[in-house]
């Protein structure tokens, strides 16, 4: 990659979303931004080589896509722009507002875009979209979807946004919890969709969105430092990341967790996921109760600690669960919490914990294959191969299968 | 922005009946706030009377547009400054009557 090149994709990643959020406040409206911002990376595409890259990129591209905007509306200047025409001239030069402070526009087209209003599919989309700045193809081959059935579906959320008229602004105070946790919620989507979609013909783009979402999450932490969650579901994704190439082997298996390379995780990433566990700790001995992502992010703590499997401090990981079932009382927490028993208290115990969640999670895989791996330490070879069995057929990911398929095959 | 709030009954499952002093109640907060501009409870679809005047003459059927389970008992039109505030309020309407609501902007 060229000089150049490389600045253009460093431009597009630090301004896609401040470009798209200031045009947004300015013209009031979505389309008009996401367009412009887009002319205007085209522009920098075609004219920076010549021209060499400017000293302030972002200036630039906002100068460059005002003019593509402004542009647009002048053709488009029918009888009903008057409104708009209005505006323009009312915001023509808007004050700048301070890029840190809360009222960040950044902020607002993210709370704009995971609007509750919104389905989920489409808050995922047009977050994306208009915060992450990928094309529509690029998002639609990402969840398996048509292109043009993604950019319906992205122009009908843009279409509500407009019509019902969602207010592009950070919430109230009083609203802000649930607002981000829905934000969060877009953001671990996006993380999950790469992570656990991680196949054997892994494609790159799928890591292109755990890297999309750690990258939005980070932005998400940097417009509200203080709170605790943004910080818990930071760490929580840097330290599955951490151990994204140790968990797929080079045959396109997947690799456990007690199986894993542990040389292989990323040290980096896990010691600023640790550095953020440790500040939500340090919060928590002052008095503030942690949210489910800062719990989910110490139990990864725990096991991103240990430099082999025997050493997981396992009673510390089962506390948590502890902690984490009185937040949330879903059977798959309840599941997970089972794994942390069978290493303190045995196969046997865990086992009986595990067969009470059946009603609830027989169409789970996960479920069949924690029952299948217990049965197997009891020794109940057959019953153990029924529900590797269970869990292959229900398995979705090919690299899972392999798994399931090998230690199904090693019973004897 | 005006929306109108439409009030969601369900025949197999319906709201309870008592619920007329709180929804005056909450109607008389929406006039001093300033939202109000229209509520009406609706009679019983079986009340209703469909009219097809496209064709030669006009022709009239008996009973609602479509037959379904759950139907409109009722409407607001309100005046919000944004879908925010809407559904704030809505929250609150849903409660206060004892049935979904559907919040639909004017064009």
């Amino acid at each position: 990659m060229s000089d150049v090149e490389k600045a253009i994709t460093r431009a597009h990643h630090e301004e896609w979303a401040r470009v798209v959020a200031a045009l947004t406040r300015r013209f009031g409206d979505l389309d008009i931004a996401e367009e412009a911002a887009a002319e205007a990376f085209t522009t920098a595409v075609e004219r920076w080589p010549a021209d060499g890259v400017p000293p302030n990129p972002g200036a630039w591209l906002t100068t460059t896509a005002n003019r593509k905007a402004i542009d647009r509306i002048r053709r488009e200047n029918k009888r009903d722009d008057k409104h708009r025409e209005a505006q323009m001239a009312y915001h023509d030069d808007p004050p700048a507002p301070p890029p840190s402070a809360i009222d960040d526009d950044r902020l607002r087209l993210i709370f704009t875009c995971c609007h509750p209003a919104l389905a989920m599919e489409a808050r995922v989309a047009l977050t994306l979209r208009m915060v992450g700045g990928l094309t529509v193809p690029e998002i639609a081959r990402a969840f398996l979807v048509a292109e043009s059935a993604m950019g319906q579906r992205i122009t009908r959320a843009k279409a509500k946004i407009k019509a019902a008229r969602i207010p592009y602004r950070v919430p109230s105070a009083e609203d802000l919890p649930a607002r981000v946790s829905s934000v969060l919620t877009v953001l671990l989507l996006v993380f999950n969709e790469g992570y656990l979609a991680t196949g054997p013909d892994t494609d790159p783009l799928r890591h292109d969105l755990t890297a999309e979402a750690i990258r939005l999450t980070r932005l998400i932490r940097t417009l509200l430092p203080d709170d605790g969650e943004v910080a818990g579901l930071l760490a929580l994704m840097l330290l599955t990341e951490a151990r994204r190439t140790a968990r797929v082997s080079a045959g396109g298996e997947l690799v456990a967790l007690d199986e894993q390379d542990r040389g292989a995780w990323d040290t980096a990433l896990i010691a600023e996921g640790h550095r953020l566990v440790r500040e939500r700790l340090a919060a928590a001995a002052a008095g503030v109760a942690p949210g489910r992502y800062q719990i989910l992010a110490a139990i990864n703590a725990v096991h991103t600690s240990a430099r082999d499997i025997r050493d997981t401090d396992w009673s510390q990981v089962l506390a948590l669960y502890d902690q984490l079932v009185r937040l949330d009382p879903s059977p798959i927490i309840a599941l997970n919490r089972a794994i942390a028993v069978a290493e303190l208290d045995g196969p046997e115990v865990a086992l009986a914990a595990v067969d009470r969640l059946e009603h609830r999670l027989a169409g789970y895989h996960p479920y069949h294959a924690t029952r299948a791996d217990l049965l197997r330490r009891l020794g109940r070879g057959q019953e153990s191969r029924a529900a590797y069995d269970k869990a292959i057929d229900l398995a979705g990911n090919t690299a899972e299968t392999a798994y399931l398929t090998r230690r199904r095959d090693q019973l004897r | 922005m005006r929306y109108l709030v439409s009030v969601i009954d369900d025949k197999s499952n319906p709201g309870s009946t008592d619920r007329q002093p709180a929804i005056s109640a909450f109607n008389e907060r929406l006039i001093a706030e300033g939202y109000w501009v229209f509520a009406g409870g609706l009679a019983d679809t079986d009340a209703a009377t469909v009219i097809d005047n496209r064709g030669e003459q006009a022709v009239f059927s008996d009973g609602p547009f479509v037959e379904s389970k759950e139907y409109l008992a009722g409407v607001w039109v309100w005046e919000a400054p944004d879908l925010d505030v809407a559904l704030k309020l809505a929250a609150e309407a849903s409660k206060v009557c004892d049935r979904k609501v559907e919040v639909r902007p004017f064009q």
